[in-house]
Order: C-alpha cells, then structure tokens, then sequence
C-alpha cells in the first residue's frame, strides 16, 4: 500500500499536531542508512523527542509518510527506565522475554550485552544499588541485547554528570563503530552532537524544522581528545551558529 | 545505674551511622542484632509503662475508693482474670474464634481486593465504572450495614467474616490500583516499542511495580480485620462467640477484670496481627529490590 522509502529509517514532508491544535515538528524529511549516526540538536520544547516518537511508532504522523526497513528496532530513554525489581542482568533479558527467546538463548545474550558495556561482575546487581552512569549502561545494553538495524536515543546522557557523559559518549561511539546499526541521537549538548555523529541536524524552535545539516567526516574509533582539536571547534561553531539563528 | 548502660550504649552507638550495612551485620553478629531489638524494644516499653502509670493515677488518685471498680488497678484486674482458668479458658477459645474469622475474612478480601483492582486497571471504562461501588463499599459507615448483613446471612460465623471482608476490602483495592498504575509512562513504551502483549504488560509490569503497594495494602487492611471482627462479634451473638462477644457479655455484668483483660488481649491481638503484616511487608519488598530496606 505504501511505497517503501529508501534507507533504515525515512521521514518524508512529516507534520505532527497534537490534538490540542499545537504543531510539534513541521515538514521534516531525513533518511538514516546502516553507518548513519544522525544527531538532532535544537532548543528545548521544538519537538526533538516528538520527531523520535514518531519514528519509533509511539505516536502517529499527522502528515506525510515514515518509512522503517528494520527487524529490530530499539529505543534508550531519557532515564534509565529500568525495572527495579529485577537484577541488570534481567533487565536486559527483558526484552528477550516480552519477544518470546527461549531461556538460555536470551541470557547468553544478555550476559554478552553486558559484557559489551563494561558491566561484567554486576550482572547480580538491582538497579537501587548502580550509580547513574551504571543504570544507563544496563539501558544500552537492554538497547543493544537485540542487535537493531536502528537506534533510537532520547537525550539518554541528559541526566548524567558531566564526568560520565563525556565517558559514555566515547562507550556509545565505540559501540556504533562496532555494531554500525543506524543511529538517531536526540540532544541539547551541541559538542556531543558533533562527537558522536557522522551528521548534525539541527532543529528550529517548535513548530520544529530541520534548518541545517552539517556532515561531520571524522573517521571512529574517535579518541576523546577529538574534543579540542580545532576541526572539532569549527564545525561546534557552526552548529551554535545555525541554532542561534533559528531559535 | 549498670542495668541502664547498654540501653544508652543501644541507642547512641555507632550501630545507627552504620545503618546501611544493618542486613549485613544482623546475619554476621548476634551481639549487634540483640542490641538493635533493645533500641526497637525501649519505646514500646516506655508506652506500656506510660499507660500503666495513668492507670494507676486513676485507679488510685482519681476515684474515690467506694468506685474503685470501675477502674480496678491493673495488678488486681490482671491478678483476678489471669488466674482464674474458667475465665481465661473461653475467653481464649473466643480470642481464637475471632482470629480464624478475621484471617478467613482478610484472604477473601486480599484475593478480591486484588482481582477488582486488575480489573480496574485493565481499562480506563472498566475503572470509570467499577472504583465508585468501591468508594460507596468504604463510605457506608459499618454499624448501618450491620443489621443488613445480620437480617440476610444470619448472626454467625458468615455474617461476621462479610463484616470483616467488607472492613478490610478498600484498603486492598485503592493500595492495588495505585500499585498497579504506579509504573512509568517511559517503562510502558519500552513494553509498546517491545510489542508486549496485555497479559505480559500486567505480569511484568504492572503487577511487579504494584506489589510495594500491595503490602502497604495488606497492612492496613489486617489491621482494619481485626476492627471488623470485633464489631461483627459484638452484634452477631449466635453461635459460639468470639472475643467481641464476650466483651459485651461482661460489659452487661459489669465483670471489670474480665472485661479490661478482655480488651488488653484484643488489643495486644491487633498489635501481633498488624506488627506480622508490618515485618512482612518490610521482609518482602526489601527484597523485591535487591536487598534494601526501604
């Protein structure tokens, strides 16, 4: 009935109001393939989440088209959203469970999405006894226990101190370099934006549209001094430049 | 002045910074465990003591001595009642009567306080629909069902487990509900983005996030049992009676010792009924979470 779009993950023309008449994102077009890493930058409250509602399936376009070549999709909250009563390792297996993967098939592979975090030796552990850092690591690894095509990132470090930002930052695109699914990377930090991503969209104040798109070329794995390289600087320059005329 | 220092050293040691690590040391040393129930112990004790000194005002300073027996001090009363074996013989039996009924009437109540609760949460209609009669079952005060329930399902043992089923029902169902519904929205994406079906939604979520609350629940609602039989006992009088029973039989006879040991039992009953549910509730949600206490 509707005609495939090209890519992972396709947005065409898309527009959403909500029902009390208030246009969240307006005429947003944008196309991920495997290798994308695509981050969304704009001021608070222009719809950045609303857009990876829409493209999750949480919420419905009001126009245009979506389009989803996955078969698995994942999604990392804002919080860890963990379920305190469980153990990390649980919680990952969660995911397994709810698709119906037998036992021992969905632990293994739960136990290897910890691994991949750095969170061997704490599989025993319950959600009220891991730091902040930590809860957010079992949350990637619950994002990534299902190996997805796509990626969804709802400003997941947000919450996090500066310290293990910076440091899940660097986690994050060493897991991408690895698993190259294709990511869709809500933030408000314009300097994350610029290290995690091969391309930067930024967002105008709600009704929310893409204004500018600035492809970002350093190769991953990226080391963390990246950071204070002048490149780095020039293109972080370009993107405050293009949020400060739009916002 | 030795008799007092491990009561100081209980309550002032470094046992109550260490707080945290208490599960730990509770399993490790019976030394620190045996001081942590002496620190539980001691406001109890004081209470107890505290209601025995007013007794003793009263008894001795207040009334005159020609009426001293309406409030016999509480060595005479106790001292009559205890040993007295063909007192203290049916009165137990009662006690144990009415702790059958208010546990039978409490099970029913915890199953269907739960059940309406799953219900309810099922849909916003279902809850729309079903929460009023809950809140009409609470705001009806008691005593105007009593008659009811006496004219329709006679005056003994079914009459007065309804009353407790019925005391103890509300508690069960708002603590469930709010239980049930307490689970993030983030959380409920994660099971929609998942393709969660309703029964996994309920299973795994839903009922899990509810059952701090449950015990909450199950807490109140023991205690409010212990109330409804009582009150049940006291007005559905055929058949063998239960402890409500007999305190009207000796309040009519004006049997103080019997009655005010009477009363002591029945209150120490809903203390032991209420600290079991209270040290469930704490056991059991603490290790919900892994091990913490709350």
């Amino acid at each position: 009935m509707t005609t495939t779009l090209p890519g992972t993950l396709a947005l065409a023309g898309v527009t959403k109001r909500f029902e009390t008449g208030t246009v969240a994102v307006r005429d947003v077009s944008l196309s991920l393939r495997p290798g994308d890493f695509v981050t969304v930058v704009g001021p608070s409250g222009c719809g950045k989440s609303t857009l990876l509602r829409l493209a999750s399936g949480l919420e419905q376009v009001t126009e245009g088209r979506i389009s989803v070549e996955a078969a698995s999709t994942s999604y990392v909250f804002q919080d860890a959203t963990l379920l305190e009563w469980r153990s990390a390792l649980r919680n990952v297996e969660l995911v397994g469970e709810l698709r119906k993967v037998p036992r021992q098939e969905r632990r293994r592979r739960a136990q290897e999405a910890l691994d991949l975090v750095g969170l061997s030796g704490f599989e025993a552990q319950h959600p009220r006894r891991l730091s902040g850092g930590m809860r957010m690591r079992v949350s990637l690894a619950r994002a990534l226990v299902a190996d997805p095509q796509l990626a969804l990132f709802d400003e997941p470090f947000g919450a996090l101190d500066e310290i293990t930002r910076l440091q899940m930052q660097t986690e994050l695109q060493k897991l991408f370099e690895l698993k190259r699914f294709a990511g869709l990377f809500i933030t408000h930090s314009v300097s994350e934006a610029v290290y995690l991503s091969t391309r930067v969209l930024v967002m105008s104040g709600r009704p929310g549209r893409i204004v500018a798109e600035i492809p970002v070329p350093f190769a991953y794995p990226r080391p963390p001094e990246l950071r204070y390289a002048p490149e780095f600087a020039a293109l972080t320059g370009r993107v405050s430049a293009a949020l400060g005329e739009h916002s | 002045m030795s008799t007092e220092t491990p009561v100081i050293m209980g309550r002032s040691g470094p046992t109550e910074i260490d707080s945290p690590r208490s599960d730990h040391d509770r399993r490790g040393g019976g030394r620190v465990w045996w001081r942590a129930g002496l620190r539980r112990a001691l406001p109890v004790s004081a209470a107890v003591g505290g209601i025995a000194a007013v007794w003793y005002a009263v008894s001795y300073l207040v009334l005159p001595a020609g009426q001293r027996f309406l409030l016999p001090p509480p060595h005479e009363a106790y001292g009559a009642a205890l040993g007295n074996a063909q007192l203290m013989g049916p009165m137990l039996q009662a006690l144990g009567r009415s702790a059958v009924v208010a546990l039978v009437g409490l099970a029913i109540a915890v199953v269907v306080g739960i059940g309406y609760a799953v219900v309810m949460s099922q849909s916003g209609w279902a809850e729309r629909i079903l929460y009023p009669y809950a809140v009409i079952l609470q705001t009806i005060p008691i005593l105007a069902l009593v008659p009811l329930i006496g004219i329709w399902l006679g005056y003994a043992f079914t009459a007065r487990m309804v009353v407790c089923v019925i005391i103890a029902l509300f508690p069960m169902i708002s603590n469930t509900l709010f239980g049930l519904q307490s689970a993030s929205a983030a959380a409920h994406d994660l099971f929609t983005l998942n393709k969660a079906s309703r029964l996994q939604r309920l299973v795994k979520l839903q009922f899990p996030a509810a059952v701090p609350s449950i015990f909450t629940g199950l807490r109140n609602a023991s205690g409010l049992s212990v109330i409804g039989v009582i009150v049940a006992d006291f007005y559905f009088q055929q058949g063998a009676p239960g402890i409500g029973g007999l305190l009207r039989t000796y309040t009519l006879r004006l049997q103080m010792e019997a009655l005010l040991t009477a009363v002591t039992l029945t209150a120490l009953f809903g203390v032991v009924v209420f600290s079991i549910f209270a040290a469930l509730d704490k056991a059991v949600v603490g290790r919900w979470y892994g091990g913490h206490t709350r």
